[in-house]
């Protein structure tokens, strides 16, 4: 049947992440690391908002945009936590998962033959989906010893006449890396003076640790020229709901929200319901997350530290991404030797990008209980390579 | 209170069992700091004590009962409520005692072994004390839920796929 495929569709490479998905599915033991969402269950008060609505009768379409209210409330929920204002009426449109905002943002800029420059390591759908929406990607390797944030030379030696747009993704999957504002200004610079696009993706800006956030529209004269993507699938722990959102200048908003009317209608009813209740009364239950995921990232960031593995300490997001270098394995070599070894699992850091070799990422949303379990394991296993002599002497006496 | 006063005060309420190098690893401090904060906590009777929740109803022949007893009494001039409340949390079957706004005045939670065992304890002990004009018993059926805990609890797996973008 393949002949008949798209050929772009038939190019695309399958995302390196389904293939350990597949292999730690067949165990039962397994402690996963690999999971890039939160181990909370949604709180219950937004679970049972979506219930009462269901009850009222909530089971039809909603504007294309998304409920009004919503977007009300997404909208002064962006200026309150981060000094941003959007008309809700015509600057921001509610879509399913922050995936399918980024998306829309892509086809609703991207012509053919357009570059957009994507910050590498990087979450894996940004590739494909400028593919899939006609475009170019070019990449832009981080390196470790800038702790992996995209340097303003680097954007400018990857624009070529043809570069649209740049994504960024801020704190970062898979990284944890946090940009902070000086660091921002100095990228917006670059991106006003090569008149770019930015498609800001901040689905986790929420949950920083150290240092203040700032969103990157917030950065002078750069709201007209960003699209913020975000969503509630992380800080909310809401990703089965499949809920997110974009805001920006009311042109694009516009084409985005005609494509999403002809292929989506709208964001699922229950879900937004759910979200309007997040808006509203959820800032508490973030908080609680936050704190707990904040914990968690220091025991991760010292234990991997003690085992050897060279872990700098992630601002944001709940990855670490620590180096495997010392063990003289690639990152996928590792990933799969833990997995069939030790029955842990974790994201070789290649399937986020070139400069990604030699990392892995963990995600330290799991209970304290299955962290220092994987410690362990990881420890047990990285011993045996990095100093395989004192290993096997330890073991034999 | 210092913020890191009340994170560590969460920690502990959530799992006292927490050992103090992992509190340490966990705030990001060291675990003489966090043998200090603890220390100066239970100086200031913050922390009160470290307890273990236990279902009871789970351990042969140790199955309990509790009443929650709403108590109507004359406050004493001079100390209120506090001398007949103190008259009544002294008795080791009383486990808790609230004063209420509404309808009644002391709320008692009374545990024992059987419903007699703490109908005898209500009649002969807490409705002859002197300020006490009348006593309502309700006796609880079932825990689902104790400061905070579920009880039974047996869906807490992670539903989540093993690895995600």
């Amino acid at each position: 049947m393949n002949q008949y495929l798209s050929t772009q569709v038939a190019d695309l490479k399958p995302s390196g992440i389904r293939r350990f998905f597949d292999l730690a599915a067949q165990m039962d033991d397994v402690i996963s690391l690999g999971v890039g969402e939160p181990d909370f269950v949604t709180p219950w008060s937004f679970i049972e908002q979506s219930f009462h609505a269901l009850e009222q009768g909530y089971t039809s379409y909603t504007e294309n945009a998304g409920m009004l209210e919503l977007r009300e409330e997404i909208s002064a929920y962006l200026h309150r936590s981060f000094d941003l204002s959007y008309d809700a009426s015509d600057q921001v449109i509610v879509s399913v998962g922050a995936s399918q905002a980024i998306d829309l943002a892509l086809r609703a800029i991207v012509n053919p033959g357009d570059e957009v420059i994507v910050v590498e390591p990087s979450f894996v759908a940004y590739v494909p989906a400028i593919t899939l929406a006609g475009g170019t990607p070019v990449t832009i390797q981080t390196k470790a010893e800038d702790d992996f944030k995209v340097q303003p030379e680097q954007i400018e030696a990857a624009i070529t006449p043809k570069t649209k747009a740049i994504m960024l993704c801020n704190p970062n999957n898979p990284t944890g890396t946090f940009l902070e504002k000086i660091e921002l200004e100095k990228l917006a610079k670059v991106i006003e003076k090569h008149d770019l696009l930015v498609l800001s993706d901040e689905i986790y800006a929420e949950l920083t640790y150290d240092e203040p956030y700032t969103s990157f529209p917030a950065i002078r004269d750069m709201k007209e020229r960003t699209i913020l993507i975000s969503g509630f699938s992380k800080a909310f722990a809401m990703t089965g709901w499949r809920l997110g959102y974009a805001a920006g200048p009311a042109e694009i908003i516009a084409a985005m929200v005609k494509i999403h009317q002809y292929t989506m209608m709208c964001a699922p009813t229950m879900a937004q319901h759910a979200a309007l209740e997040a808006m509203k009364n959820g800032q508490e239950s973030v908080q609680h997350m936050l704190e707990s995921y904040k914990q968690r990232r220091n025991l991760i960031v010292s234990s991997l530290n003690d085992i050897g593995l060279d872990c700098p300490n992630p601002g944001g997001a709940f990855y670490a991404f620590p180096s495997i270098k010392a063990t003289g394995l690639s990152s996928a070599e590792f990933a799969e030797q833990l997995l069939q070894e030790e029955h842990v699992a974790v994201v070789p850091g290649e399937v986020f990008g070139a400069s990604g070799e030699g990392y892995i990422r963990c995600s330290y949303a799991t209970s304290i209980k299955q962290l220092d379990e994987a410690m362990t394991r990881i420890k047990r296993f990285t011993e045996k390579r990095i100093n395989p002599v004192t290993a096997s002497s330890e073991s034999t006496s | 209170m210092k913020e890191t006063e009340v994170e560590l005060l969460r920690l502990i309420e959530k799992n006292a069992n927490l050992e103090v190098e992992k509190i340490a690893k966990l705030m990001g401090k060291s675990k003489q700091e966090i043998e200090a904060l603890i220390a100066s906590l239970e100086e200031k009777k913050a922390i009160l004590g470290y307890s273990t929740l236990i279902d009871w109803a789970k351990v042969e022949n140790e199955e309990e009962v509790t009443a929650m007893v709403d108590v109507k009494v004359t406050p004493a001039r001079g100390v209120g409520f506090d001398k007949v409340a103190e008259r009544i949390y002294r008795f080791p079957e009383v486990k808790a005692v609230y004063l209420m706004s509404g309808a009644y005045d002391l709320s008692v939670s009374v545990r024992g072994s059987t419903m007699m065992e703490i109908g005898h304890f209500i009649s002969e002990k807490l409705s002859t004390l002197d300020s006490v004009l009348s006593t309502t018993t309700h006796f609880v059926l079932k825990k689902y839920k104790h400061d905070g805990i579920i009880l039974e609890d047996d869906d807490d797996d992670d539903k989540r796929i093993v690895v995600s973008p």
